[in-house]
């Protein structure tokens, strides 16, 4: 890592060719980014144009890599690994910290209480509605809906508002622990929590009205970017561009963690109802259904939440795992995320290795968009749903 | 006062130096360029959106930098960003401002020890004029900044050779008058100045 020059790509088109008119036509190289508004952060895609259909579509990364890996084994403490975790998907950082705390946990062989396990479950689902209302309200405004994007930001502020009555932040929470909770959830958590499943259910109702079946959307959305099922799977997709492939895979109900099991809620798939299935509108309904399925959880999770329990019960002061390796897959809001740790009996990982959905999501998008029109590019991006925090670690 | 207002007290001018006009209608649409980084980027839309509503000091988003005239580095900068942010702060037309928003711009926040690819803080590619601290900052917090940076416009001149944004006193909530200096004059940021030879000649490479 001694220079920050790059090397320029290497841009390979097809000589001129007669167009029959008289008129020479020839293929072209875009860039997509990395400044790009709908490219949801740093990506740059290299796209070779024939007219204003896209030939090939190269994406490349790295305009956000903050070593991630050498920030944990350099932290000396299992747990202050944990905010970089945060760091890594912004926009679901609950999730990630769940996904991290259940793989130490299972390697350190620690259990944590009912209640402990209730309130993590609950704010990973809260966190997934927020994360899908972000994903939701950007798509929109990427295809050129804005009034959907304020909806889902109201709904979201709610959400944000419960996370920062218990963890004190709106975006990056450091809530959940090995071990444990970084503090109790406060006394009107059930309340507050009840009365926003009570006035997002309308919302959905609202969104469906709003953008999923708005004519203009489904032109822009339904058979742009198909994704076939055999595709996804080859390419290791998971989470909710999976699921709109047709595929039911869901790691809460097909490999379940925490307490997933004691839930009764359904996985939602893409059907190609206003096209072909796995098509970008496939995709984007899945995450609208999905939150439906998580305020099902959150209001199963309430009931059965018991009132006792400390939080701080099972946290240990200094984290030194037994030399051990786990790898520990959890369901984030993008898809399958996956913890592999390595520990040598130090107080520090001697490796962590994140396998992030949104990495291996966006390894489609060059199969899904050769032919596309250059406008739908935005559309594909959108549903495949990136965060680029997490594809450059 | 003059002979100016008194003439025309019944109708509706305005008696006005051309300097504090300019500035008023500078600082009054304000409009940004819609470019996240990282986290923070997350923030900056929900201060855009519907609750904090930037719409109302007449901060609007703008895709281009040829359209917009402050833009806000919301994120981490990172070694190969960082060119590209340089080139997109000289794509700007004048006048133009900058707002660092978050820690990692201002000074590489949580990456600051063993980021080996991360730029400690934007300002050693771009000028900045406003820092928003917080990890990330909350929208409030952004607000504030856009606030700062509207009365440091109020204090420009026309004048050639003034700088205005060098001192510029800003009225602080607590009372107290704060002198606002570029951040690379200061006997504190000398002292703490930390070399990072790699950066550092990245940063002669690219001429800031």
């Amino acid at each position: 890592m001694t220079t920050v020059k790059e090397k320029s790509p290497e841009v390979s088109v097809t000589p001129p060719v007669d167009a029959g008119n008289g008129l020479k036509t020839q293929e072209m190289v875009v860039n997509m980014g990395p400044q790009h508004p709908s490219t949801h952060g740093v990506l740059r895609v290299q796209l070779t144009l024939n007219g204003e259909i896209v030939v090939k579509a190269v994406p490349h990364i790295g305009y956000l890599h903050r070593c991630f890996e050498k920030h944990s084994e350099e932290m000396d403490d299992y747990t202050k690994v944990i905010p970089y975790v945060d760091r890594m998907d912004y926009v679901a950082a609950m999730s990630n910290e769940l996904g991290y705390a259940i793989a130490m946990e299972r390697m350190m062989d620690i259990q944590v209480n009912d209640r402990v396990e209730y309130i993590r479950v609950i704010m990973a689902e809260l966190q997934r509605i927020a994360s899908h209302l972000l994903a939701v309200g950007t798509f929109g405004l990427d295809i050129g809906a804005f009034t959907p994007f304020l909806h889902c930001f109201i709904e979201r502020e709610k959400i944000l508002d419960i996370f920062e009555k218990a963890s004190g932040a709106r975006l990056l929470y450091n809530y959940i622990w090995v071990g444990g909770l970084m503090n109790d959830v406060p006394a009107d958590f059930k309340k507050d929590t009840a009365a926003f499943i009570k006035s997002f259910r309308p919302q959905i109702k609202e969104l469906n009205d709003l953008l999923s079946d708005n004519k203009i959307f489904v032109e822009r959305t339904a058979n742009v970017g198909v994704l076939p099922e055999k595709v996804a799977i080859n390419y290791g997709v998971s989470g909710p561009s999976l699921r709109g492939s047709g595929v039911k895979w869901d790691l809460r109900r097909d490999d379940p963690y925490s307490i997933y099991d004691r839930f009764d809620f359904d996985v939602i798939v893409g059907e190609g109802r206003m096209g072909t299935v796995g098509d970008c509108w496939d995709r984007y309904i899945v995450r609208v259904w999905e939150m439906e399925e998580s305020l099902k959880i959150i209001e199963q999770a309430l009931d059965q939440m018991p009132d006792e329990g400390d939080v701080h019960e099972a946290v240990p002061k200094k984290i030194r795992p037994p030399a051990a390796e786990i790898y520990c897959r959890t369901e984030t809001p993008r898809g399958e995320l996956g913890y592999y740790i390595i520990s040598n009996k130090k107080t520090s990982p001697y490796r962590v290795k994140a396998r992030a959905p949104s990495f291996v999501n966006l390894s489609v998008l060059p199969a899904i968009s050769v032919g596309a029109m250059v406008a739908d590019m935005v559309a594909i991006i959108g549903s495949v749903d990136i965060v680029l925090g997490e594809v450059d670690r | 006062m003059g002979f100016l207002d008194t003439q025309y007290k019944d109708s509706n001018i305005i008696v006005v130096s051309l300097e504090k006009a300019l500035n008023w209608a500078r600082k009054s649409s304000l409009w940004y360029m819609q470019f996240g980084l990282a986290c923070c980027a997350i923030e900056m839309m929900a201060t855009a959106a519907s609750r904090y509503d930037f719409d109302r000091f007449g901060i609007i988003p703008r895709s281009s930098p040829r359209q917009a005239d402050v833009m806000i580095v919301a994120g981490t900068v990172t070694l190969k960003m960082a060119t590209r942010i340089q080139r997109l702060y000289e794509q700007m037309s004048e006048p133009r401002y900058v707002i660092s928003m978050g820690s990692c711009s201002n000074c590489g926040g949580p990456y600051w020890e063993h980021g080996y690819h991360v730029l400690k803080g934007v300002d050693r590619v771009v000028p900045v004029d406003v820092y928003v601290p917080g990890c990330p900052p909350r929208p409030e917090a952004l607000l504030q900044g856009f606030l700062h940076l509207q009365k440091k416009i109020m204090n420009e001149s026309l004048v050639e050779g003034v700088d205005p944004t060098k001192a510029v006193v800003i009225e602080d909530q607590g009372g107290e008058n704060v002198e606002i200096k570029n951040v690379d004059e200061t006997e504190e940021h000398k002292k703490a100045q930390i070399e990072f030879p790699q950066q550092d000649a990245h940063r002669k490479k690219s001429g800031s």
